[in-house]
């Protein structure tokens, strides 16, 4: 009991000394203070995906929202349209600034806590994630291909279909927990946490995450980047030498 | 057991990729052909991304292709100067392929463009070997085989820059090797197949080879192609997963041996209408494919920053 309780000031302690306020806020709304278990999500050969927790106190009531975003993409997004009978690859719209991966958790549902002009200047919810067209398209089909991209990063495992739940432990203390699938992408993430209170977001804190591949499959991936010339030469002195060998084994067996 | 494929990003489960190697390298060794008209639309069905499953194919390719001929040669199956020859024009090939994949993934048809290839090519020539060894088979039936002309003289014997294949007893014009192997080129690069499916009644029907030496043949033809392949889209394209294509292969070059020993068992004919269903078999899915409604008509792509 006694050290639980030490470990718990300990871990306070820890919170106040990587506290950062985010610096465009006002000086009376740092009243936020939240960590991640692990600032680095390391992908070794068996790494088949992970949860990394995010807990936080704040110093008086109020409601918390968490986005976590992933670096920053190019998406190219196809529509494909009945052409002489088979599909084919149409009408194409670009988009930059996507994350590469998006998700958010609350302890309410979101429309309960913001209006959606505040949500919008946060990027809080699926619906206000930032993503630019490039082409001067017009508003409806912006909005078909935008919902699209969602849709299918849905699909990939890299955007959230649902609202995380961010859990109170009393009326301070929070967690949360972000689960990340085997083809997370590799960069820097920002994971943000808002402090909201009557409808607007009075704090807020951001905490970058890493993820990088770490090991062998690092390795390997670093060498195909780099050397791709000489990785393709030992890819294929590589298979000539497993044909061979399996060759010469039957040859005996 | 799960393992993370750093070039595919991805994690998949071991045996499950040793089975699946094991499984295409049986029907490879068997019919004397690369198997990646088999292993590259399965590859992408289980989410690899398909330059990927293209570059690595044609790295696994090389080491079921060496294998291969290793039997074949112990069974002096193998007309080394007409694989070279064909090897020249399937150097060209290649790096052309690789180019215009290169380009068609940049215009967003890159998967049409496998796809509605391996209808046609898979297709036309599945059903044409098929009904030619149905034939085949009924003849033998009737009254044991009756043994036409050796070969029917068309114009293609009238090229020029003729030239003399000793082991295969043909006369004929490089120009016809040099084509056929181009073109095996071409859809190495762009198809991740060694192009067996083509090689083969290629050079049966058009060189009029002895159907003994084609198998060893082609096989030497696809290991030179699909490593130029393999390089080329490594340095270009980085889409060659080694830990990938080192999985496929233990589990092809096994099956590969076995399919080898099989073949042994098989009557030409047999191999040729077994190797043609299979073939119209993948051909009639991906056309089906293309023609129903896609479950979404979106697709995306990362063109920029972090995959």
């Amino acid at each position: 009991m006694r050290a639980r309780r030490y470990r718990r000031v300990m871990v306070m302690l820890a919170l106040l000394a990587l506290w950062t306020p985010a610096p465009w806020m006002p000086a009376r709304a740092q009243t936020l203070v939240a960590d991640l278990s692990s600032h680095l999500i390391a992908i070794t050969t068996g790494f088949t995906g992970t949860d990394v927790v995010l807990f936080g106190a704040i110093d008086q009531p109020g409601d918390v929202a968490v986005v976590i975003e992933g670096p920053e993409t190019s998406q190219t997004v196809r529509r494909k349209d009945r052409i002489a009978g088979i599909w084919i690859n149409n009408e194409t719209l670009k988009f930059s600034h996507v994350p590469g991966f998006y998700g958010v958790a609350s302890n309410k549902p979101l429309d309960a806590l913001l209006p959606p002009a505040v949500a919008q200047r946060h990027e809080i919810g699926l619906d206000h994630v930032r993503m630019l067209p490039r082409a001067d398209a017009d508003a409806a089909t912006v909005a078909e291909f935008r919902s699209a991209l969602i849709r299918n990063k849905q699909r990939e495992g890299l955007y959230g279909t649902e609202v995380g739940e961010v859990v109170f432990l009393g009326q301070r203390l929070f967690r949360t927990s972000i689960s990340f699938p085997a083809n997370v992408p590799i960069g820097l993430y920002t994971v943000s946490v808002y402090l909201i209170r009557d409808r607007d977001v009075v704090g807020a804190q951001t905490t970058p995450l890493a993820v990088s591949k770490i090991g062998f499959s690092a390795d390997i991936f670093d060498f195909a980047q780099h050397d791709g010339l000489a990785y393709g030469v030992m890819g294929v002195l590589l298979a000539v030498g497993a044909g061979w060998l399996a060759g010469s084994v039957f040859r005996k067996g | 057991m799960q393992i993370y494929l750093p070039i595919a990003e991805m994690s998949v489960n071991v045996f499950w990729v040793l089975g699946l190697g094991a499984m295409v390298g049986f029907l490879s060794g068997l019919f004397g052909v690369g198997g990646g008209f088999l292993m590259t639309p399965l590859l992408i069905f289980i989410g690899v991304p398909p330059a990927v499953a293209v570059g690595t194919q044609a790295n696994q390719l090389v080491g079921a292709g060496v294998s291969g001929v290793m039997y074949h040669w112990r069974k002096r199956n193998v007309d080394v100067k007409l694989g070279l020859v064909m090897q020249a024009g399937g150097i060209v090939g290649t790096v052309l392929g690789v180019m215009l994949f290169g380009m068609l993934q940049r215009l967003g048809h890159i998967d049409l463009v496998i796809s509605l290839s391996y209808v046609i090519f898979l297709g036309g020539i599945s059903g044409l070997m098929l009904m030619e060894s149905v034939r085949a088979l009924f003849r033998g039936r009737r009254k044991g085989a009756t043994r036409g002309k050796l070969h029917h003289h068309t114009w293609l014997h009238g090229l020029p820059f003729k030239m003399r294949f000793p082991r295969s007893r043909l006369y004929i014009s490089v120009l016809l090797p040099v084509g056929i192997g181009f073109i095996g080129g071409v859809l190495v690069a762009i198809m991740g197949i060694g192009g067996g499916f083509l090689l083969v009644p290629a050079m049966i029907y058009i060189l009029g080879m002895p159907t003994t030496l084609v198998a060893g043949t082609s096989l030497l033809q696809i290991i030179l192609t699909t490593g130029v392949a393999a390089v080329l889209q490594a340095a270009t394209n980085h889409t060659v997963d080694i830990l990938l294509a080192l999985m496929l292969l233990v589990g092809g070059v096994l099956g590969a041996q076995l399919g080898s020993r099989a073949s042994g068992y098989l009557k030409g004919e047999q191999a040729r209408a077994l190797l043609a269903l299979t073939v119209l078999g993948v051909a009639v899915k991906l056309a089906v494919d293309l023609v129903l409604t896609p479950d979404d008509l979106y697709s995306i792509t990362t063109t920029a920053g972090p995959k």
